[in-house]
C-alpha cells in the first residue's frame, strides 16, 4: 500500500498518461490467464462438494447456509430471525449504499491514505472485520443444533444444556437502550464538535445511528455471552 | 523466412483482411489509439488511462477480475445448462451424470462452482479496495451505489445456484435462508406485524420465493429461472451502467 508521501507525489505527476493498449490490456490479460489456470487447477485437484439427494425428512445437522451468510446465520444465536436475517442486512445495505452520501471529507480520494480518514477508514474495516471473522465462526466453530466447537474439537450431540437464560425488565432495558442511543447520539457531538458541525445535523444522525447500531450489536452479543441476556426490550409484537 | 512476411504483407492487403481490421499493426501512436477504439471489446477503455492507474497495487485488478469472472461463469453455466433440467426427479442424476460421465463434465460443474465463490470474494474485495481509496467520494458517489446493488446480485446469483443441484446441502441451507424470508416484518409469516396484511403462510413472501409452502419442484424451477435468467440479466445490465459510470465519473480514481 502506498503512503501517504507517495500519494503526494504521484499527486505531482497526475497528469502523466499512457496507453491502454498495451499497457493495461496487457495486465489484464494475463490476470485473466492467470485467474483462468488457478481455477481450472484448483478445480483439477479440489472437487466441487455434491451430498446425498435431496430428503426434506431428514434435516442436516447443522444445517447452514452458503458460507458468505453465515454471518447472519451466526448472529440468528443472538437476535431473532426478524432481526438477524432481515434487519440487519437491510441496514447493513443502506449503510453501504449512503457511504457517499454522509461521508463528506474530501480529502483521500484516489489513494490509500490512513491519515486523512481515521474515523471513515476504521469504522468500515472494523465491520468488514467484523463480518468475516461472523463467518469463519459460523463455518469452522459451529456443529450440530449450531453449537460452539472449536475448530480442534470433533463434533458431538452430547454437550451441556445451556444455561437458562434471563431478559431484561422492560424497567431496565428501556432506560438502558434510551442512554445507550441518547448518549451515544450526544457525546460525540459535544466531544468532537468540530467533526459534528462538519457533517451537518442529518448527516450526523445518519452516520452516528449507524454506528451505534452496529456496536449494540457486538455489545448485545457480549451480553449474551457473558449474562445470557435474551432480550433487552420486550413488547406484545416484537422483542429485542 | 522472407516467403512467410511477403505472404503476411499479401493477406494483411487484400480487402477482405482491411474490411475487418481497419488498422495496420505497426507500432504507432495512431495504431495504438485505434487499437483501443475500434475494437468493441477494448472499447470500454479509454485511450489513455492515467499512470497510476494501470498500477497493478492500486485497483489489484480486482473489479476487472469480479467481470471476467462473471464471463467466464456465464460461458460455463450455458454449458453446464445442455447437461442440466430442473426437474426434481433428474436434477440429481443430471449432477451424477456431469461428474461421472459427462466428458470433462467434472471439471465443468466444479469450476463454475469453484468460479461462483471466487466471485463473491473478489467483488467483496473490490468493494474494499474501492473504499480505501476513496473512491466513492464525489463525483462518484452514485457509482458506489451501483456497486452495492450488484454486490446483492452477486450474492443471490450465488444463493440462488446453490440448490440447483438438488442434494442435501443445498436443499436445507436454502430452506435456512428462505426461513429467514418468513421472518420478515409485515410480509413473512413469521415476522413481526403479519397479521396487520393478513400475512400466511401461503401468501408471505417466502411463499413468493420458494412458489409454494415448502422446498419443492417450483422452488428448484424458480430457482433456476432466477439463476440462469433473471438475476444474470439484471447483474449484466447494471455492470453496463457502472463500467459506463466509470468513464463518465472522469474514469478511473487518482489523485485529486
Ligand atoms: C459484479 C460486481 C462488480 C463488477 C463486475 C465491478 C467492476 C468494476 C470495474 C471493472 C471497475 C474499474 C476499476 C477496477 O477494476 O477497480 C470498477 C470500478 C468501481 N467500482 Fe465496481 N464492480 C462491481 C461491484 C462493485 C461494488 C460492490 C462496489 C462498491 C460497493 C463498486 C464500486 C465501484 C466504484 C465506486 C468504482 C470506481 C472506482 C474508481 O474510479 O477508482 N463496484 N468496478
Amino acid at each position: 500500500m502506498s503512503n501517504h508521501a507517495e500519494a503526494q507525489v504521484a499527486n505531482n505527476k497526475k497528469t502523466e498518461k499512457v496507453f491502454s493498449w498495451p499497457n493495461l490490456v496487457a495486465k489484464e490479460f494475463i490476470a485473466a490467464i492467470l485467474c483462468t489456470v488457478i481455477l481450472l487447477v484448483y478445480s483439477y485437484y479440489v472437487d466441487a462438494p455434491l451430498r446425498e439427494l435431496a430428503n426434506p425428512g431428514e434435516p442436516e445437522n447443522p444445517a447452514k447456509a452458503p458460507w458468505y451468510f453465515l454471518g447472519l446465520q451466526e448472529i440468528l444465536v443472538y437476535f431473532d430471525p426478524w432481526i438477524a436475517g432481515v434487519i440487519v442486512p437491510s441496514i447493513i445495505l443502506v449503510g453501504l449504499m449512503a457511504i457517499p452520501y454522509i461521508d463528506v471529507n474530501p480529502k483521500g480520494n484516489g489513494g490509500y491514505c490512513f491519515r486523512d480518514r481515521r474515523f471513515a477508514i476504521t469504522v468500515f474495516l472494523f465491520g468488514f472485520i467484523f463480518w468475516y471473522a461472523l463467518i469463519v465462526v459460523g463455518t469452522y466453530m459451529r456443529g450440530p443444533f449450531w453449537s460452539f466447537f472449536w475448530p480442534w474439537e470433533t463434533w458431538s450431540f452430547d454437550f451441556p444444556t445451556p444455561p437458562p437464560s434471563v431478559s431484561l425488565p422492560n424497567w431496565l432495558g428501556i432506560p438502558a437502550l434510551l442512554i445507550y442511543f441518547g448518549l451515544g447520539m450526544l457525546v460525540p457531538a459535544v466531544a468532537f464538535w468540530k467533526f459534528a458541525k462538519q457533517l451537518g445535523f442529518i448527516r450526523y444522525n445518519i452516520t452516528m445511528m449507524l454506528l451505534l447500531l452496529m456496536l449494540g450489536m457486538l455489545i448485545k452479543m457480549a451480553l449474551r455471552l457473558m449474562f445470557n441476556v435474551k432480550y433487552v426490550l420486550q413488547t406484545p409484537w416484537f422483542n429485542i | 523466412m522472407n516467403l512467410i512476411l511477403f505472404l503476411i504483407r499479401k493477406l494483411t492487403e487484400t480487402e477482405v483482411w482491411k474490411s475487418v481490421f481497419r488498422h495496420g499493426y505497426t507500432d504507432t501512436p495512431r495504431n495504438r489509439a485505434l487499437q483501443t477504439i475500434s475494437n468493441v471489446w477494448l472499447h470500454l477503455h479509454p485511450v489513455k488511462v492515467p499512470k497510476h492507474a494501470v498500477k497493478i497495487r492500486y485497483t489489484w485488478c480486482l473489479g476487472g477480475l469480479t467481470f471476467f469472472i462473471f464471463l467466464y461463469l456465464t460461458v460455463t453455466g450455458v454449458l453446464l445448462m445442455f447437461y442440466y433440467v430442473p426437474d426434481v426427479n433428474r436434477a440429481y442424476a443430471d449432477m451424477i451424470d456431469l461428474m461421472y460421465v459427462v466428458p470433462l463434465g467434472r471439471l465443468l460443474r466444479t469450476s463454475h462452482r469453484w468460479a461462483g465463490h471466487a466471485m463473491v470474494i473478489t467483488v467483496c474485495f473490490h468493494m474494499l479496495r474501492v473504499f480505501l481509496t476513496g473512491s466513492y467520494k464525489a463525483p462518484r458517489q452514485f457509482n458506489w451505489v451501483l456497486g452495492v446493488l450488484l454486490l446483492v446480485l452477486t450474492f443471490l446469483l450465488s444463493f440462488t445456484g446453490y440448490l440447483l443441484p438438488w442434494d442435501q446441502l443445498g436443499y436445507w441451507a436454502i430452506m435456512v435462508g428462505t426461513n429467514m424470508g418468513a421472518a420478515t416484518p409485515v410480509m413473512g409469516y413469521q415476522g413481526p406485524f403479519a397479521d396487520l396484511l393478513g400475512v400466511k403462510i401461503n401468501n408471505d413472501v417466502r411463499f413468493a420465493l420458494l412458489g409454494g409452502t415448502q422446498i419443492d419442484a417450483p422452488s428448484l424451477l424458480r430457482a433456476y429461472v432466477w439463476h440462469c435468467i433473471g438475476i444474470p440479466i439484471i447483474a449484466g445490465a447494471l455492470m453496463i451502467l457502472h463500467f459506463w459510470r466509470v468513464r463518465k465519473d472522469g474514469g478511473i480514481s487518482g489523485p485529486l
